[in-house]
């Protein structure tokens, strides 16, 4: 039997018996400083990449098959290789914005181990020919703004950033930029504008993707906390390392945060590939199951735009290959649960409400059509909504979403999975994930909208004229 | 004075010189005005286009994008409450009411005193803790009514004076490049080769 430590000055994560790759030093109450790093292994990584040619580290990345841990899966020794070999300077930004619904493990990983994150950009940097890196935190999150700063004023102190790496021809800058609340900046093209000065909007993608023109029109590299955290314990230890953990499509290990109606939320580090939904919610170094042993409802599997998933799907592993055809994504690492006693309208309504309110206005089925859905769902929830409104919402979800939308299979209802992507009629996400939870709960539960909504019962009457004291 | 201060400014030059456009230094200068001033004032989005080289409307675009900037005074203390789906599903909705009666303000509001502004926040990236909530960006989790009262006693106090500095100060640490270590930005029309490190051999 594992026994889950919980560690308090990492709130939420709790440790276990599994390989640990990015969260190895959350052990230590000091994990954060350069100390404690450099005492366990911390820059060896980086030496040993100096040590070979860049082409080399970036082949070992690629054959390591690191998916990208901010929501598209997209590998990142693949996405390196995107960038045009003869246009320079090229830029590294780091995502570090995570604000999507039900995610929490880029903040852990920078307030317990910014010296990780610092090897890993220098790394990719390395890796992929990249001439300044700029770290991008969300702006709410004081405290990871401010480890990240001490750890590189001490990184550039000690000689690891900046002129000369360790002495080597290598150089590079890492730039501390923090954003200021803004949840569609976290969007790639969006980090960029932002990080141009401009207001946080999300760029058209095609005809140009980062990789070929991004910050200032330059090449650019867009990677995840998580993503790049993962690189130092590859360098050191190397790519079939790697891959020996987790699965062949989904090597390695990865972050999750389950949070909502279990009788343990935590934050852990998975094994990729194999770890099903059930041993998280249920599994006793995980979840421990549902709240006062409850029945679950439905549970959200990858951050709030995904599509919800109910106990039909949680032998599914997470693995983008399974999930997607199920129905859903695995997003972000982000699990949201439900158990019997939630109120489903009123729980889709907190995620609408959320991407209505972060719609950035450029595209009107987006900015328009999120307010509606908002709306309309809170006459619902309030219970003055109408059987005519259920369909609006319905419709107004196909003006954003066209065709079938994505949902998971339902034995009792009787219903088969349609599988992820969608089609989409605005720039990025957000429009699409304004109806996402909600198609899943009307889909899953419409009983519950329809027990919500005002009946209209017509009754023939005869008119009669209404006496002139009413109106006094 | 509502323009940056002189030591503002310097700090100000520091950043802008960071990068290889001046105008991607406005939302770290922005915090730095609002640090200054706790809000951020029409004066210091003039100034800041002076900085950066933009006009003051640009200033004002950006800033206007962003949730944290405020364009008048705020409570000392900004009390965001969490109310997105995990924080929701545990009783943020309770919490919220009990604040508002505990400060007898809606959200949205600031106390007579001109202490405590009241707000709905979404997702604070502490889900597994909710309900959260963050005072001026500092966290507390699985807050209970009990704790919010605490919480509001001892601001009132002055007993959280080290820990919670006051509305528009985000980080206290900075991050300085010292001028031996690094390496400066370039626009980037000034590039013209690939990195050193490119050329097919270790750099160790
Ligand atoms: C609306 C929206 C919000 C996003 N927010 C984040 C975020 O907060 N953090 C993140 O790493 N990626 C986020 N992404 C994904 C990024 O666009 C991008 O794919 C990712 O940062 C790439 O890094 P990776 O390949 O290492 O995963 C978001 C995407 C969309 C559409
Ligand atoms: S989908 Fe919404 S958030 Fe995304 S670009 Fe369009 S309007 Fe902006
Ligand atoms: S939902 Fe409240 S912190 Fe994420």
């Amino acid at each position: 039997m594992t026994t889950a430590i919980k560690y308090p000055h990492a709130a939420g994560f709790v440790a276990g018996d599994r390989p640990k790759i990015v969260t190895s030093r959350f052990e230590h109450a000091d994990s954060y400083t350069i100390e404690r790093f450099l005492a366990t292994g911390g820059y060896a990584g980086l030496r040993k990449a100096l040590g070979r040619a860049a082409t080399d580290v970036h082949e070992e990345v690629k054959s390591a098959t690191v998916l990208g841990r901010g929501g598209a899966g997209f590998p990142a020794g693949t996405k390196w290789g995107l960038t045009p070999q003869q246009v320079f300077p090229k830029y590294l930004v780091v995502n570090g914005d995570e604000s999507e619904p039900g995610t929490y493990k880029d903040r852990l990983l920078m307030e317990r181990d910014p010296h990780q994150l610092i090897e890993g950009c220098l790394i990719a940097c390395y890796a992929a020919g990249l001439s300044q890196c700029f770290l991008y935190i969300r702006g709410e999150m004081a405290l990871a703004q401010e480890r990240v700063a001490t750890a590189l004023n001490e990184a550039y102190a000690a000689g690891y950033v900046g002129k000369n790496i360790l002495g080597s021809k290598f150089s590079v800058d890492i730039v501390l930029h923090w954003g200021a609340g803004a949840y569609v900046v976290g969007e790639e093209t969006a980090l960029i504008e932002s990080l141009e000065g401009n207001r946080g909007m999300p760029r058209l993608k095609p005809p140009f993707f980062p990789a070929a023109n991004g910050l200032y029109g330059q090449p650019t590299i867009v990677n995840n906390v998580e993503t790049l955290a993962n690189l130092p314990w590859l360098m050191v230890n190397g790519s079939e390392a790697y891959t020996a953990i987790g699965t062949k499509t989904s090597p390695g290990t990865r972050m999750v945060a389950v949070s909502g109606h279990v009788k343990n939320p935590g934050v852990f580090e998975i094994i990729n590939g194999t770890t099903t939904f059930r041993d998280l919610l249920y599994g006793a170094e995980f979840c421990g199951g549902i709240r006062n042993d409850n029945e679950l409802k439905a549970f959200v599997p990858g951050g709030g735009s995904a599509p919800w998933f109910t106990a039909d799907q949680l032998d599914l592993p997470f693995e983008a290959s399974q999930v997607g055809p199920a129905g859903s994504m695995l997003g972000s690492g982000a699990i949201m649960v439900m158990d019997s006693t939630t109120d489903i309208p009123a729980a889709a309504l907190t995620l609408t409400h959320f991407y209505a309110h972060e719609s950035c206005g450029k595209c009107t089925p987006c900015r328009e059509g999120g307010t509606w859905l908002e709306r309309i769902l809170t006459r619902i929830v309030e219970g003055t909504g109408t059987e005519a409104d259920l369909q609006q919402i319905l419709e107004v979800g196909a003006m954003i979403c066209p065709g079938d939308f994505p949902h998971a299979s339902n034995e009792k209802l009787g219903l088969a999975a349609v599988p992820f992507p969608y089609k989409m009629t605005t720039i990025c996400f957000v429009g699409p994930s304004a109806f996402a939870p909600l198609h899943s709960a009307i889909t899953l539960f419409r009983s519950e909208f329809e027990a919500r909504l005002v009946k209209r019962i017509s009754i023939p009457v005869t008119a009669v004229s209404t006496p002139p004291t009413v109106w006094a | 004075m509502s323009r940056l201060n002189e030591a503002n400014i310097k700090t100000a030059l520091e950043i802008i010189a960071r990068y290889p456009r001046p105008k991607s230094a406005l939302i770290p200068l922005l915090h730095l005005a609002q640090e200054q001033n706790g809000y951020v004032t029409n004066e210091a989005m003039v100034h800041l286009g002076e900085l950066v080289g933009v006009t003051s409307a640009e200033v004002y675009g950006t800033a206007t994008f962003y949730e944290m900037f405020r364009f008048e005074p705020v409570g000392k203390y900004l009390v965001n409450i969490c109310g997105t789906m995990s924080c929701a599903l545990m009783g943020a909705g309770d919490l919220m009411h009990h604040a508002e009666q505990k400060l007898g303000v809606k959200a949205g509001g600031t106390t007579a005193d001109g202490m405590f502004t009241l707000a709905h926040a979404e997702c604070q990236a502490a889900c597994t803790e909710a309900p959260t909530l963050q005072v001026n960006y500092r966290f507390r989790y699985k807050v209970t009514n009990g704790d919010f009262d605490t919480l509001i006693d001892d601001l009132k106090n002055g007993k959280l004076a080290d820990e919670i500095p006051a509305h528009g100060v985000v980080a206290r640490i900075r991050q300085r490049i010292p001028a031996d270590r690094g390496v400066g930005a370039v626009a980037p029309e000034l590039v013209t080769e690939n990195p050193a490190w490119m050329d097919g051999k270790a750099a160790l």
